[in-house]
């Protein structure tokens, strides 16, 4: 147990799993000399050497596929993928070979990888460099995709990640990695890929969380002390049906909040899903607060405004648990969008 | 011992220094193609198949090199490749035929067949994914300190996308014990390589990656397999890559019914004069390997076991629906 930054819990994962099995091999744009631009594979040169920690040319496509063939013949590779959209020019390895080898060989072949990107906006970095494109990969059966939100889950779901037997998406939020937390580590910081958690108690609403939404859906309800269950969902496939949906029985109304645009978000099936299951459950309409459907836009209000802040999230939810009525996001007050 | 009774790892060995094994499997290869169009065509395959009438040579020089447990990344062209390697005509057309006693149980198809026990990944449908993933086999290699070497086989079409770039590229610059080889017959889909690509002779493009770039005559088995060999010695001296382009040409179109009505008059004569059974046979006769009637013999009893092969995969078991579930994540997984 200590306190560490979430890049440091990161590196201390990748650290700890490197040491456990020697087919463990981290590579990515600047991972081995330079610690990885975000200083999550920071010392791993120096303890494993350059045979299992190796920067590599600025060639998703050839790598990512290249640890796809790695997997196959029995090696663990984790690559870093610097900026999640840099992952476009590399999805044919993960969506269509990764996520097809156990399949296409029956069994014969399986692909145990982690592909690490982050994510997401707030740091200023424009459009291209700011998306959390989760609905990419979460809807291509063969693949497992999680999330974590602070250092304790990165720490335990990395480590999760490394060990599974099939292909995982690892996506970390960009914002989050200077944020320091309490980490315990070894067999009890492990964690469950597919296990959701109760980030917060509450009974008049489930509010259902991912990854950077986590703090700021706590952070609401603390500063507007909202009576809210946050489940912090943690993996988005397999998603944990099951801690949700008890949640919802309990609290009797829905919310997903994402940082991702409005349309095609994965919170879209967790609605439907639970609507399916718990219908009698619910006493409102379930709905969403996202991010609006638009490029993440520069400008540091305007960027502000993109990612459901703090006093959006207090504001909706407030009205929702008073009325039961679904509130309108910001951007269709008068004026706003067209 | 008919070949088509053996184990794929016998069939492989077989071929090693036995040419007339390998003649003999590459008149397998041509009548199972034959075979898959006639079947194709009377509608009992669905989907599409891409057949690789004039590239057995090639297919069969490279297994007859290759150790069992040197992965090979193939494409969607494969069922000479994977009948080269060992898997036996049974397995493969019952995949092709959605059989669950297919190779892999009839979730694949014609595009994708895969056997571990003689080192063939799943083959891709995806031009050039094979490239990269190959060279990945070979960091696993590299890492684990084996002394096996990867193989890629692709067309002269890959030569044109990022993932051939972007494998060589890697490959070179980690010195990976890898052989590329591309099986250059002249079409990629429906366009001929001299609309698509600025020359012709694509082992030249080794020289932007540093590694040696061999051409060679692919309807040549011989050939092919002294090719092979010094770039597996290459590869496991901890020299790197070798680029292997192999001169063949498509008897057949593309895929299904394409009768590629695009190629120049006399083209496709002018290479069936090549013909790799041809080759193959002039060089047994001239060697006294055999005689004339005993090589049609041979050609005649595989053309009948691959009739007996089609009768009995007729009669196996089509997949049942709760297959279709099966091997997607290595623990049922509830989403």
């Amino acid at each position: 147990m200590g306190s560490m930054r979430m890049n440091q819990a990161i590196a201390t994962a990748l650290a700890e799993e490197m040491r456990e099995n020697s087919s463990v091999i981290v590579m990515g744009e600047d991972v081995a000399d330079a610690g990885g631009p975000f200083k999550t594979s920071e010392g791993l040169l120096k303890e494993f050497g350059p045979k299992r920690v190796r920067d590599t040319p600025i060639s998703e496509m050839g790598f990512t596929g290249a640890a796809v063939g790695a997997a196959a013949l029995g090696l663990r590779p984790v690559v870093e993928i610097m900026f999640v959209e840099f992952l476009g020019v590399a999805l044919d390895a993960v969506v269509t070979e990764a996520a097809k080898f156990r399949y296409l060989s029956q069994g014969q072949v399986s692909c145990p990888m982690v592909v690490r990107a982050s994510i997401g906006s707030g740091l200023g970095f424009g459009c291209q460099h700011s998306q959390t494109l989760e609905n990419w990969v979460a809807a291509t059966p063969g693949l497992k995709v999680a999330c974590p939100s602070d250092p304790q889950s990165a720490y335990g779901l990395l480590k999760a990640a490394i060990r599974d037997p099939d292909p995982v998406i690892f996506l970390e939020p960009r914002a989050l990695y200077a944020s320091r937390g309490e980490v315990v580590t070894g067999p009890d910081g492990l964690l469950e890929l597919g296990r959701a958690r109760i980030a917060r108690e509450g009974t008049k609403a489930t509010v259902v969380t991912l990854g950077r939404t986590t703090s700021l859906t706590r952070a609401a309800a603390q500063q507007a002390n909202l009576d809210i269950e946050i489940i912090d969902l943690l993996s988005l496939v397999p998603w944990d049906v099951k801690t949700v949906c008890a949640s919802v029985k309990r609290t009797g109304r829905l919310v997903v909040i994402e940082e991702a645009p409005h349309s095609g978000g994965w919170g879209s099936e967790i609605i439907s899903t639970i609507t399916a299951q718990a219908f009698a459950s619910l006493d409102a309409a379930p709905f969403r607060i996202t991010a609006p459907d638009v490029p993440v836009p520069y400008q540091r209000d305007l960027e502000a405004l993109y990612l459901p802040s703090e006093s959006e999230i207090v504001r909706q939810l407030e009205s929702y648990l008073v009325t039961g009525v679904v509130p309108q996001p910001w951007w269709t007050q008068e004026g706003i969008a067209r | 011992m008919s070949q088509m009774t053996m184990t794929p790892v016998q069939r492989r060995d077989v071929l090693r220094d036995d040419p007339l094994a390998q003649y003999s499997r590459m008149l397998e290869i041509r009548h199972f193609e034959e075979l898959v169009n006639e079947l194709f065509a009377q509608g009992e395959i669905h989907g599409t198949t891409h057949l690789c009438l004039g590239q057995e040579a090639l297919a069969v020089g490279i297994a007859a090199e290759l150790p069992t447990d040197h992965a090979v990344a193939a494409t969607y062209r494969g069922h000479g490749v994977a009948l080269a390697l060992g898997m036996t005509p049974q397995v493969v057309l019952a995949e092709i035929m959605g059989r669950s006693a297919g190779c892999v149980g009839g979730v694949g198809g014609s595009m994708h067949l895969c056997d571990m026990s003689v080192g063939l990944l799943p083959t891709s449908a995806i031009i050039g994914a094979g490239i990269p993933i190959a060279a990945g086999a070979a960091l696993a290699y590299q890492t684990l300190e084996e002394q096996s070497v990867a193989v890629a086989i692709f067309g002269d079409g890959a030569a044109n996308i990022g993932a051939f770039h972007e494998g060589l590229n890697l490959a070179a610059v980690w010195k990976l014990p890898v052989v590329f080889v591309i099986d250059n017959n002249v079409y990629g889909e429906y366009s001929r390589i001299d609309r698509t690509t600025p020359f012709e002779d694509l082992h030249l493009r080794s020289a932007s990656y540093g590694i040696p770039g061999v051409t060679v005559d692919g309807m040549d088995s011989d050939l092919v397999q002294d090719t092979m060999r010094v770039a597996l010695e290459r590869a496991r001296n901890g020299q790197g890559p070798t680029l292997i382009e192999a001169k063949t040409y498509r008897f057949a179109g593309h895929s299904r019914a394409d009768t590629a009505p695009y190629r120049p008059e006399g083209e496709l004569e002018q290479w069936k004069k090549r013909d790799p059974l041809l080759v193959t046979k002039q060089r047994l006769l001239k060697k006294g390997a055999a005689s004339e009637d005993q090589l049609d013999q041979l050609e005649a009893t595989i053309k009948e076991e691959l009739e007996s092969v089609l009768d009995e995969v007729r009669s196996l078991p089509s997949p049942n629906p709760a297959a279709m579930f099966d091997h997607i994540y290595a623990e049922q997984v509830s989403v």
